[in-house]
């Protein structure tokens, strides 16, 4: 990150493959990642969407946001959706009805899409070793049915499904590490993003299209809505998320770990949640749960990348 | 200009519901969620772009004088851009009066 400064926004490509007029929420910062990933990949993209905000917002039948080839299917068939599109693509080319061409086949989901409904078939295609893009926009839970606890919830937040009360602290399990999960799969490239940091971020989609083989993205999309925030302070809840180590920045290369972007100084925790409507129930016994769970997630990816 | 979905006849509706106009989107004015629109002074921007890099609704362009100005036909009043602005020029001013 640090050979970008912040002036080198005006660098970035010009054209937008997401056009305006959109339904998504005031802030949202799903809809910025998803405006930059497509910025990175370029017009010879083919996208498969699950069901999810993304998709809601973007195509409400006659009219459509999206500048490139889109697909939409169900819930949790989207990888499995765009397996088809590339193996059909090459055995097109292989037979010379359409002209050689590199095209980028992404499939899209949010965190439901992609932890709860869509990990069988994510994982199918990530076996398989289909030459895709998987780009989960993680809001850490069910927001476009009206914030319901997803697996990718962390512990302590409420929802309307996990709601915090005398007996209850919200949701009680642990947030599903889903990276790890696509690391599992030894996968060429996984990583894992956030649109406060957009180069960064950019960065990252790039690597993936050029990398042959499967590549999963994990990205931290800030929803203001759910977690009950300010709409202008998207942007920088991201940023404290990744300042304050609860989201580490990291991408794995065949197995390689390595941290793009060390937090220096590291943020309290104290920080990033008591600004937030679904964690301000919690008590400073609950803040230290949390930072203690935190700390051995962050120490372990620490470990791996001071590895190599 | 695609008629609004209740306008529609299903025998209208092209097979598998299919879009044939790309970024057909943008026929729909969004602007009209906002409580508050972004007033840019102009010379105090150093035209670096970040209010456009980080804009979600894409509604920022950039003026014949270089610096960035909000398309107030799709900008939804978020003040992601007054907050991120690295000196301030941008300010969010009410709507009403």
């Amino acid at each position: 990150m640090d050979k970008y400064s912040v002036f080198s926004a005006r660098l970035v490509e010009q054209t937008e493959y997401m056009a305006s007029g959109h339904r998504a929420c005031q802030g949202c910062a799903e809809v910025l990642a998803l405006r930059l990933v497509l910025k990175a990949l370029g017009r010879d993209t083919i996208v498969a969407m699950s069901t999810g905000c993304m998709e809601i917002i973007s195509s409400p039948l006659p009219l459509t946001s999206w500048n490139i080839p889109w697909i939409h299917n169900a819930f949790e068939n989207s990888s499995a959706v765009v397996s088809g599109c590339e193996s059909g693509m090459k055995a097109m080319m292989r037979k010379g009805k359409l002209a050689p061409k590199k095209i980028n086949f992404v499939a899209m989901g949010g965190d439901g899409a992609t932890a709860d409904i869509g990990m069988g078939p994510l994982s199918g295609a990530l076996e398989r070793g289909h030459d895709m893009i998987y780009v989960c926009y993680d809001n850490e839970a069910y927001m476009n049915t009206g914030i319901q606890r997803s697996s990718s919830t962390p512990y302590g937040a409420s929802t309307t499904t996990s709601p915090a009360g005398k007996a209850s602290i919200g949701q009680q399990t642990r947030k599903k590490n889903m990276p790890q999960i696509a690391v599992a799969h030894n996968v060429p490239y996984v990583a894992t993003a956030c649109p406060s940091f957009p180069f960064d971020l950019m960065e990252k989609v790039k690597r993936a299209a050029e990398i042959p083989g499967p590549a999963y993205l994990h990205i931290l999309s800030v929803c203001p809505t759910g977690w009950r925030i300010p709409p202008d302070e998207a942007i920088r809840y991201g940023r404290l998320a990744v300042d304050t180590c609860m989201f580490p920045l990291y991408e794995v290369v065949d197995g390689k770990y390595r941290l793009t972007y060390r937090p220096n100084p590291v943020l309290p925790l104290k920080e990033y949640l008591s600004g937030q409507g679904r964690y301000r129930h919690l008590t400073e016994k609950d803040h230290e749960k949390i930072e203690s769970m935190m700390k051995s997630d962050y120490e372990k990816i620490v470990k791996l990348s001071d590895e190599v | 200009m695609a008629k609004a979905m209740d306008e529609i006849k299903w025998q209208e509706l092209e097979i598998g519901a299919v879009v044939t106009e790309p970024g057909n989107a943008a026929e729909y004015k969004t602007g009209s969620w906002r409580s508050e629109r972004p007033v840019v002074q102009k010379e105090q921007c150093i035209k670096c772009g970040v209010c456009w890099l980080f804009c979600p609704d894409m509604c920022i362009i950039r003026a014949v004088e270089g610096h960035f100005t909000a398309n107030l036909n799709y900008c939804k009043g978020c003040g992601i851009c007054a907050r991120e602005c690295p000196v301030g020029c941008i300010t969010m001013i009410s709507e009403e009066g």
